[in-house]
């Protein structure tokens, strides 16, 4: 990273760096595109991990977060504003596409505008919604902003803001839609959309020309939320984003304070963590496979994936004491120890597993009507796939190998023995069947461990009152959907200062509206389900 | 479930009496019960889900828990033939419009269970900007179930609870001059229970 460093430093001569963390480099707004594309284009950091929207008071700014899919080494670049009236920044989107969501969601949350980018609508809250809620000095009175039962007021227009050459920033109010295009809606309220995202879909005949993705529909404000709450009460909303993945994101944001607060936790802890992650995701992927195979209209899949389910949802029920949101790690280490039946029940589980897949192989895969729907619908290019940052099972589909677990390896992996899966076609087919594979590759992880569950306390001994350093650290995990990132800001206090959560499902619902032009409105449905999206974890 | 493992059998039969104060018609009353007892072991739900509590409510579906059992397994997508709407997870400001048209939408009788801690009351996101503290600030609720989410057992207990409502309604007149739930609480006050 020095040799990095030392060329930014030469190019950007008014670049400061921060090394405390992730290497930081600040620059002043108007180099910003500059730097970003020079680290793209020259130093190969071509994955935009998330860009992180600030409120320091004195200032206001965004941290991107870049990583290297060759090297997989990460760096940030910081830009800030000092008008807080009319903070602006320049946009990225022109490198990135994913950009030019995550930069909407900033604006959405601090009022950044961002020149360049062609789309500043705000992405969560309704048009009409008075404030930024994530300013420190927000006002939350329930009277600025009640509870409406009319129907949200809609705009065609978005807003783009242009520099003139002069220096000036001008607003221009864009179509979303042609003038003469027919504008399908679909959802909040759709069985396919798996959940309540919407779809408003311009249609020629049957081939989809454009989709404008709706969100926000259960944006729950978690991370406004988490920063007026300690550490150890912060954990629980991590059960209720993704909610098929709790257990990996209870880890990251676990192992991200336990890091920040130099706490070392115990290896039996460490392997009972590593062996609930792939439960989950075992669990996940197949509720994935029995609600995908349901949209294509093949109901009794659900019935056959959800018998294994069940059989993980009883081993958790027994050692956390939920099916579903089980508040299992601790900072420390585990909230209680393992059932004393819970090996016993993971190796019954691991003999029927193999049984299982062959069945769903037998039933579904080689179906004619599957064939037909899946192989070749909804192709992802490997260069897209990075530029949307479409982490995960949907990633790994298009070729990229982009598994956290082998690429910047977090708590045991690196002394595990596993295989990341990846395809290269890129369509529906491939990301199903990568989810297939990656079932395989849980199992055999937790075949290793499950015998080897080393003996020792479970949770070690943490102060009452948790405070953390100043400081700021970023973590990241392999969720069941892909790479979930953590970004903790600490002021010495008990509340973090800003907690960013980095959802894998916030790209993979942006890529919709690039996947799907050209294709059939009846693929949207296969396409949708075969991206995997959870929409409270986009939403947060 | 047998009659003794009911808790609020009191409450129940309470409303029963009142409903046959002035007696009941030979003819109508039996009809009533005809026609209660199909519409009790028949009611569809709609396929309504925003978080966590729809996949307990898709467990509730499958095999193991097997609603078919109760004769609620026909979900609908539509409202428009749904009997009841299970508010599954938490609703935010943008969704409480969507969900208000939603229950309109619903044919007369029409009932809500209110599915967990956010439905509920705002559950853990008590402190959110943008959450709706419980949904009966917008649509009046029959059943209140709690839980995060709950389990699918406590799920067939609630629906169980609405059936039984259904089961002792008068379907000819009473059910189209429903009274509002305000009204209905403060003559029928639940023991034990303040609002």
């Amino acid at each position: 990273m020095t040799e990095i460093q030392e060329k930014i430093a030469g190019m950007f001569p008014e670049a400061e760096f921060d090394t405390s963390d992730v290497l930081t480099v600040s620059v002043p707004d108007a180099r910003l595109h500059e730097l970003a594309k020079t680290l793209r284009d020259e130093c190969h950091f071509d994955f935009l991990v998330t860009i992180i929207g600030m409120d320091w008071v004195e200032k206001m700014g965004c941290l991107y977060y870049l990583e290297s899919t060759e090297k997989h080494n990460r760096i940030a670049i910081k830009a800030t504003t000092d008008d807080r009236v009319n903070p602006m920044l320049h946009s990225i989107a022109d490198l990135w596409p994913i950009a030019g969501i995550f930069e909407r969601e900033v604006y959405d949350f601090f009022g950044i505008v961002f020149i360049g980018n062609p789309d500043m609508r705000r992405l969560f809250l309704s048009i009409d919604w008075k404030g930024f809620p994530f300013r420190k000095d927000y006002d939350a009175n329930p009277e600025l902003n009640p509870v409406s039962t009319e129907n949200e007021r809609q705009s065609d227009f978005t807003d783009t803001y242009v520099e003139t050459p002069d220096g000036k920033v001008e607003k221009q109010e864009v179509r979303v839609f042609a003038n003469d295009d027919f504008v399908v809606n679909i959802g909040p309220q759709h069985p396919a959309t798996h959940g309540v995202l919407r779809f408003r879909t311009a249609v020629d005949g049957e081939t989809i020309k454009k989709i404008d993705v709706y969100m926000g529909y259960i944006h729950r404000g978690v991370e406004k939320i988490s920063e007026s709450l300690t550490y150890p009460q912060t954990l629980h909303f991590m059960d209720r984003l993704d909610y098929f993945s709790a257990h990996p994101y209870h880890h990251c944001l676990c192992m991200t304070y336990e890091e920040a607060a130099g706490i070392e936790i115990s290896r039996r802890a460490q392997v009972i963590r590593v062996i609930m992650d792939e439960l989950s995701r075992i669990a996940s992927h197949c509720l994935f496979i029995g609600t995908f195979c349901m949209d294509l209209g093949a109901t009794t899949m659900l019935f056959y994936t959800l018998r294994v389910r069940e059989q993980i949802l009883d081993i958790m029920d027994k050692t956390c004491g939920a099916r579903m949101t089980f508040n299992y790690e601790c900072i420390g280490g585990l909230m209680q120890d393992i059932d004393k039946d819970f090996v016993k029940d993971v190796k019954d589980l691991l003999a029927v597993l193999p049984a299982n897949l062959k069945e769903y192989d037998k039933i579904f895969t080689g179906n004619v009507i599957t064939q037909n729907r899946m192989v070749g619908v909804g192709y992802l290019s490997h260069d897209d796939a990075i530029a949307w940052s479409v982490t995960g099972p949907s990633g790994r589909a298009s070729g990229w190998a982009c598994d956290v677990r082998k690429t910047a390896p977090y708590s045991i992996y690196s002394e595990l023995d596993f295989e990341q899966v990846v395809r290269t076609e890129g369509d529906s087919m491939a990301r199903f069947k990568v989810r297939m594979d990656e079932i395989v590759q849980s199992a055999k992880i937790i075949e290793q461990l499950i015998d080897n569950i080393p003996d020792g306390e479970v949770c070690v001994k943490v102060p009452k009152v948790l405070k953390l350093p100043v400081g700021h650290w970023f973590r990241t995990v392999e969720g069941c959907r892909g790479t979930f990132g953590i970004y903790l800001e600490s002021n010495g206090t008990t509340n973090p200062y800003r907690l960013k959560i980095v959802p894998p499902c916030l790209p993979a619902a942006a890529v919709v509206d690039h996947i799907t032009r050209g294709n059939k409105i009846a693929d949207l449905i296969t396409i949708g389900g075969s991206l995997d999206y959870i929409v409270p974890d986009m939403d947060r | 479930m047998p009659y003794e493992a009911w808790k609020d059998n009191e409450y129940i039969e309470g409303l029963v009496k009142e409903l046959q104060n002035n007696g009941t018609n030979v003819v109508v009353g039996t009809f009533d019960k005809l026609i209660n007892w199909g519409r009790s072991n028949s009611i569809w739900p709609l396929t309504f889900a925003t978080s966590c509590c729809g996949i307990e409510f898709v467990s509730l579906g499958a095999a193991r828990f097997d609603m078919a059992r109760f004769g609620w397994e026909v979900a609908r997508a539509s409202p428009r033939q749904a009997d009841f709407i299970m508010v599954a997870g938490t609703i935010v400001h943008r969704m409480a419009p969507v969900l208000r048209r939603l229950y309109d939408q619903l044919a007369e009788p029409k009932y809500v269970i209110a599915t967990g801690a956010c439905a509920v009351s705002g559950g853990p996101f008590k402190k959110s900007y943008h959450v709706v503290m419980g949904v009966d600030q917008i649509i009046p609720v029959d059943v209140y179930l709690p839980g995060c989410p709950p389990r699918p057992e406590a799920m067939i207990y609630a629906i169980m609870q609405l059936s039984r409502k259904i089961k002792v309604e008068r379907f000819f007149g009473g059910v189209n001059r429903k009274e509002k739930q305000e009204e209905f609480l403060k003559a029928h006050p639940i023991p034990g229970v303040n609002d």
